[in-house]
């Protein structure tokens, strides 16, 4: 493919969705650094090795796997024409990542119960990582959630049609984007001891 | 018909630009060339603010623990009758390493030639996104200014090396520079990585997506090349350090004990325990190499591109320059380890960073051996941009060589944190950078504002310099040799090191010397932007775009129609046409045949 070709308009159009992709690369960089430095820290005679994640960490999965799902189906809906379906699914969406973060605070709130700390002097070092991974994780999906509430918002102003709909492939994007990063560091977290 | 179509695209794109006010042209600015000045002015401020900074702490090690009027001005409480204090001393060296890694090398000489000659080499009207290259100068500036006020904290800025490892970085009271200082340190710090992924994801995507009409990946420019592998290594490798702050800013902050373990401050037992700073290392070295060649790799663009010209020569070996930055930017992932010999790790892992390292030496080479001939019989235009180019490519060789006596384990173990690191690093990475950042400025400071340099004041600043820069680092090898070790405030309580002082004295006579004639360029620089001769079309008879671009400053940088490309950047001197030079946008003659490089 000859990328020098095409419009101004056009080459625009795609720069900016490949500045999304380098951008993801380089928020997976960063969770690479925190899982490797896990994988390190796990050989430390600290370490907690025969602890459940919360079940609700589990809901929370599935929360966020039907939430992308939703998403799709939005954006078929827009593409077909359908405007009032592609706002229930967007807001939908929208409804499901609030659960997702309401879900992962009383996942915190399930190992506080079991008596473990995340910071402070008593906190174990297991728990802090799986703290920091998800901390981290919710505030990407905070942006999220804020770049949908733009695109419901553009939604409405009726600036999205079947051809012309570059921020909201953007936002999906990076939706399933977080989706699946929390999907990875939640398997990472299952089965890495 | 395209010719038509470009030009309504472009009213299109500017059309609402057209009337620029004081703000927006000069202050919020969303075009590529007034940013890159932006980046080139607040970096030459830094740079000034880090060699000052190197300029005291040299005269103290001259000199240890002698009163100097200069201290008493600039140090105030720091420096009680004069006499520098031992903790400014530590602080000086950390924010001198910082500030020109950072600020001046990456954001002052990326910053300004990747935002000049991306789009302009390219044959682009701007970046791929104007606005976000607005915020990452904002942000970049943003992380100079917090790191400037750090140096005015009661108790002191940080001063736990650039390195920042624990535990003097995450203990907040483990000396008077890791409270406050640091802090503001790792606020600035995180600020600076925000600005530079903003920087580099625009790169990386207008590298790929905006170039015009026939130029392909293979008639890009090397200095293209160069900026733009500089940002994939910046996207890949900042994040990190990110990480790594982050989790330093828990122990800081919150008590966790991720790179902590028991430890005693002012006699009180610390409730950390099972942490490891190794760990600390581990992830920051991740960063801290590839920065290496963040810092060195636009610095070796800019001299191809320069040395090309001024040898009226094709480069040599086009592609093998390509392969190699793409080489060493691969290489650069895997070889942090080399800053780690001494920390406790297997010696079989240090064999793998030494096999590693030692690898980085063969497209090195390639690049050292194609700048030499590329020279070879050129017809020779020594001009101040051509002296530091060269300049470059004889400390690149200097501090290279060292580099492979320090890949090597064994061999570094014995010179580990002596003055033979820092006249290694300092020889091959911050004299050639620097001198890659002075060459580029003497080369595009037409294009940037419309005016030449002057030239002798070029060659006095050059010489100088290049003189002051052997005579401040050659000599730091044989001290490092004898054992003297970096980051001592004095070394008069060891009289091993006696023998050493006189050399301590020169190295620092030169440094001072190198240091007050960089007054010369910074005169020049200021100078010429006002009242400097004016520039013509052409200066250097290059063949890349930036030159076929409008001299005046417009948005969109060609007034109609971009230029399309016909051939590569280096048609020097090419047999059957009549100038010594072919532009990139003159098409094939009939017959002709497009170099194979």
């Amino acid at each position: 493919m000859d990328l020098t070709q095409g419009t101004q308009e056009e080459k625009n159009n795609r720069a900016k969705k490949m500045m999304l992709w380098f951008g993801i690369v380089s928020l997976i960089m960063s969770f690479a650094g925190w899982t490797s430095a896990f994988v390190v820290s796990s050989s430390r005679p600290d370490w907690l090795k025969d602890f459940q994640l919360p079940n609700a960490f589990v809901i929370s999965t599935v929360v966020i796997i039907i939430s992308s799902i939703t998403f799709i189906l939005a954006k078929s809906a827009l593409k077909k024409g359908n405007r009032l379906l592609t706002t229930l699914w967007l807001v939908a969406t929208f409804v499901l990542g609030t659960i997702f973060i309401f879900n992962q605070f009383s996942g915190f709130q399930q190992i506080l119960d079991l008596g473990y700390n995340f910071t402070g002097p008593t906190s174990n070092v297991t728990m802090s990582y799986i703290y920091l991974i998800a901390v981290v994780h919710i505030l990407h999906v905070v942006v999220g959630l804020i770049c949908l509430l733009v695109v419901i918002y553009n939604h409405f102003k009726q600036k999205y049609n079947a051809t012309k709909m570059l921020g909201f492939e953007l936002a999906a994007t990076f939706w399933h984007f977080i989706d699946i990063l929390w999907v990875y560091l939640f398997l990472f977290l299952y089965f890495i001891r | 018909m395209s010719a038509h179509a470009d030009t309504h695209a472009h009213e299109d794109d500017h059309g609402h630009h057209h009337k620029e006010t004081f703000v927006t042209k000069y202050i919020f600015s969303q075009d590529h060339k007034m940013i890159a000045k932006q980046y080139l002015i607040t970096g030459t401020i830094m740079g000034v603010i880090g060699v000052l900074m190197s300029m005291m702490f040299r005269m103290q090690i001259a000199w240890p623990e002698e009163p100097n009027v200069l201290f008493e001005a600039l140090l105030g409480k720091w420096a009680p009758d004069g006499v520098m204090d031992a903790d400014i001393y530590l602080a000086l060296v950390t924010i001198h390493g910082t500030i020109m890694v950072f600020f001046v090398l990456t954001a002052g000489l990326s910053g300004t030639f990747s935002n000049l000659l991306i789009p302009l080499q390219i044959g682009a009207r701007d970046m791929a996104s104007g606005f976000l290259n607005m915020i990452s100068y904002w942000l970049f500036f943003l992380s100079s200014v917090i790191m400037v006020l750090s140096l005015f904290v009661e108790a002191g800025p940080a001063a736990a090396g650039w390195t920042i490892y624990p535990p003097l970085s995450a203990l907040p009271l483990a000396q008077g520079g890791s409270g406050m200082g640091m802090t503001l340190w790792l606020v600035s710090m995180a600020i600076f990585i925000a600005s530079s992924l903003l920087g580099s994801l625009n790169y990386i995507v207008t590298v790929i997506n905006l170039r015009t009409k026939g130029m392909s990946m293979t008639r890009l420019p090397l200095t293209i090349w160069a900026f733009f592998i500089t940002a994939i290594i910046g996207v890949i490798s900042f994040p990190v350090l990110l990480s790594a702050a982050l989790l330093l800013i828990m122990d800081r902050s919150f008590g966790t004990s991720f790179f902590l373990s028991d430890i005693f401050i002012q006699g009180e037992v610390l409730h950390y325990q099972g942490g490891s700073p190794v760990l600390f290392e581990h992830l920051f070295w991740f960063l801290g190499h590839p920065e290496v060649y963040i810092v060195l790799l636009p610095a070796l663009g800019i001299t191809s591109e320069i040395i090309a010209t001024n040898s009226r020569k094709p480069i040599f070996g086009y592609r093998a320059m390509v392969a190699s930055i793409l080489a060493i930017a691969f290489l650069s992932t895997i070889v942090w380890g080399h800053h780690m010999f001494i920390s406790g790790m297997n010696p079989f892992l240090g064999s793998v960073f030494t096999f590693t390292t030692l690898l980085i030496a063969i497209p090195s080479a390639v690049k050292a051996f194609n700048y030499i001939t590329t020279l070879w019989k050129g017809n020779l235009q020594m001009n101040p941009a051509m002296l530091f180019s060269i300049g470059l490519v004889s400390t690149f060789i200097t501090g290279g060589l060292t580099g492979i006596i320090l890949g090597d384990s064994a061999l570094d173990i014995n010179v580990h944190d002596t003055y033979f690191v820092v006249a290694h690093f300092h020889l091959v990475m911050g004299i050639s950078a620097l001198y890659g950042m002075f060459a580029g400025i003497y080369h595009w400071f037409p294009r940037m504002f419309g005016r030449m340099l002057n030239k002798n004041l070029g060659y006095i600043h050059f010489w100088v310099t290049a003189v002051c820069a052997y005579g401040v680092f050659f000599p730091m090898h044989f001290i490092g040799m004898a054992g003297l070790p970096r980051r001592y405030y004095t070394n008069s309580n060891f009289p091993l090191f006696d023998d050493l002082a006189n050399v301590n004295v020169i190295i620092t006579i030169f440094a001072l010397v190198g240091g007050v004639f960089q007054l010369v360029f910074l005169w020049n620089f200021f100078y010429s932007i006002f009242y400097g001769k004016k520039s013509v079309e052409n200066p250097w008879k290059s063949n890349t775009l930036e030159w076929t671009a409008s001299l005046k400053h417009i948005h969109g940088n060609w007034p109609g129609e971009i230029p399309h490309v016909h051939r590569w950047a280096y048609d020097y001197s090419k047999p059957g046409h009549e100038e010594d030079y072919v532009p990139q946008h003159i098409p094939l003659k009939d017959g002709e045949e497009e170099l194979q490089h």
